[in-house]
């Protein structure tokens, strides 16, 4: 097994807001981790400094044994994390094909190939689509596209955020079984949901984040089980 | 035969204000910002080309070359020293720094250059301008070459944007620059090879502009450029298309309105025109809407 990922007390401002208060977690390599909480809580601003869009003003950033809390956001994707952004952020003017491309910026030449045909198989949706401009696709199959494009670099850890939003529950349940299906064929997943329910559902382990601080941490199955989870994020 | 020979001067006029526009859609695209010094570096790229001709005794068209290098590198330093330290703040304090780059620009080139217009040897010096119908229907080879560059420029920009990994990322960066970065797209490289473009097209412009209209001074690219920004903003802001529609057509009404109407009103017709269309179309002619991100 072994961590792929270590945050260790990062700290994040927005101006004068102080939006991560001390924030420390860790992802196992073949795990799916959940980070759980309201709107605003910070989950998708932890995301960010991981990517490196984003920096913390103290604490340190290790992936796989490397800090990473220095590194410009458009050299971390060549070390394997890939980020899907939330709302999705596909270049609504490219065409699937330019998107998908855009997605195996950084990746070998050789391994280009191999990995669109991955991408392919997971979404075949896209495949009969290539050519079309990715702003006239709909909803379900942006999210797809967006998780595509993130796959092209053939990450080791796959960000995900909000994977669900504007989505349609048959939809939603598609996505749940494709993160599913990439964590089985070897990729380390880090989600971020509003969907508490779901996310723990699939989720190895979960932190709760309430207000720029973890409330909770444990496996996904002890807190869809905890009182103070079901009140606050599951509906009672 | 006098339409038609205004239409050609037309197209000329127009297709340098089109090179022109395009350089300040493409860095409008890619940084959100309007480079109002861009006008100032035509002017540039017109004394370097003028030294190198007059001074060094070069070749026209080796003079060229040399303007368009020292332009490209001077549009990568601008952006460099001036634009990227703003980047991320107001879009205020860069339209600012814009105009005080374009007030250094024109300032410099007055102290080492003068304020004395000096004429300027067209790239196709002693060329004889073509007749046809007769003698009525007369165009200069200065027209004919312009409007060869913007065609030509057009289609190797159209490849570039469209063809290759570079001009891609471009596009990418255009749309949505964090995105891109976690692409693993370097944004700033992709921001100065956009100004190393553009910058090299002012050089063009400048030069095909003086083989024209063979007076240089240091002032001479304000009046193009602001026309050349109108017309980016009459094609669509942020399009490379409409960069070239909209400069093509502003030549024309200009040469039209100079022709036909009066030269001292040439220019408000200009911009009355742009008036009218940004009433009807404000995102330009070929501009894309913008719609609000959720």
């Amino acid at each position: 097994m072994g961590t792929v990922l270590t945050v260790n007390n990062i700290n994040v401002y927005y101006g004068a807001i102080h939006a991560i208060k001390g924030i420390s977690f860790d992802v196992d390599r073949g795990e799916i981790v959940t980070l759980i909480g309201a709107n605003g809580a910070g989950k998708s601003t932890t995301l960010h400094t991981v990517s490196g869009l984003l920096r913390s003003k103290s604490g340190d950033i290790e992936f796989l044994g490397e800090s990473i809390a220095h590194t410009a956001a458009h050299k971390i994707v060549s070390k394997g994390i890939s980020h899907v952004p939330e709302g999705r952020r596909i270049f609504q003017g490219l065409t699937v094909e330019e998107n998908l491309q855009m997605g195996a910026f950084v990746t070998k030449k050789d391994r280009i190939a191999e990995n669109l045909a991955y991408v392919y198989e997971q979404f075949p949706r896209l495949k009969e689509r290539t050519k079309q401009i990715a702003g006239t696709l709909s909803g379900g199959e942006q999210q797809m596209l967006a998780m595509g494009r993130a796959l092209m670099s053939d990450p080791e850890l796959l960000m995900l955020d909000e994977p669900s939003m504007g989505l349609a529950p048959i939809l939603v349940d598609q996505i749940f079984e494709i993160i599913k299906n990439l964590n089985k064929a070897g990729t380390t997943i880090l989600l971020v949901e509003q969907n508490a329910q779901m996310a723990l559902s699939v989720a190895d382990r979960a932190y709760v984040i309430e207000t720029g601080k973890i409330a909770l941490s444990g496996t996904g199955e002890e807190l869809a089980k905890s009182d103070e989870v079901r009140k606050a994020y599951l509906g009672g | 035969m006098n339409l038609l020979n205004s239409l050609i001067s037309g197209l000329s006029l127009g297709s340098v204000y089109a090179i022109i526009a395009l350089g300040y859609t493409m860095v409008y695209g890619i940084s959100k910002m309007l480079n109002f010094a861009h006008g100032d570096v035509i002017m540039v790229g017109g004394y370097m080309s003028f030294i190198m001709t007059m001074y060094v005794g070069m070749n026209g068209w080796l003079a060229l070359l040399i303007a368009m290098a020292v332009c490209t590198l001077l549009g990568i330093t601008i952006e460099r020293l001036a634009y990227r330290p703003l980047r991320g703040t107001g879009s205020l304090a860069v339209l600012i720094t814009a105009i005080g780059v374009s007030y250094f620009l024109q300032n410099t080139a007055l102290l080492i250059w003068g304020a004395n217009p000096r004429v300027f040897p067209s790239l196709l010096k002693g060329s004889e301008p073509i007749r046809l119908a007769g003698g009525k229907l007369i165009i200069s080879q200065e027209s004919i070459l312009t409007i060869v560059a913007i065609v030509v420029i057009m289609v190797a920009l159209t490849l570039f944007v469209n063809k290759t990994k570079a001009g891609k990322a471009m596009r990418a960066v255009s749309e949505d620059n964090g995105a891109a970065q976690l692409m693993g797209i370097n944004v700033n490289q992709s921001i100065s090879l956009t100004f190393a473009i553009g910058s090299g097209l002012a050089a063009v412009a400048g030069v095909l502009m003086c083989s024209a209209y063979p007076v240089l001074m240091p002032t001479t690219g304000a009046m193009p450029g602001i026309k050349a920004f109108t017309a980016a903003v009459f094609g669509g802001i942020g399009s490379i298309p409409g960069a070239m529609i909209g400069g093509l057509i502003l030549g024309i009404i200009e040469i039209f309105a100079k022709s036909y109407i009066s030269t001292e009103l040439s220019d408000a017709i200009v911009f009355a025109c742009l008036i009218l269309v940004l009433l009807v179309r404000p995102t330009g002619l070929l501009g894309k809407k913008v719609s609000e991100k959720v």
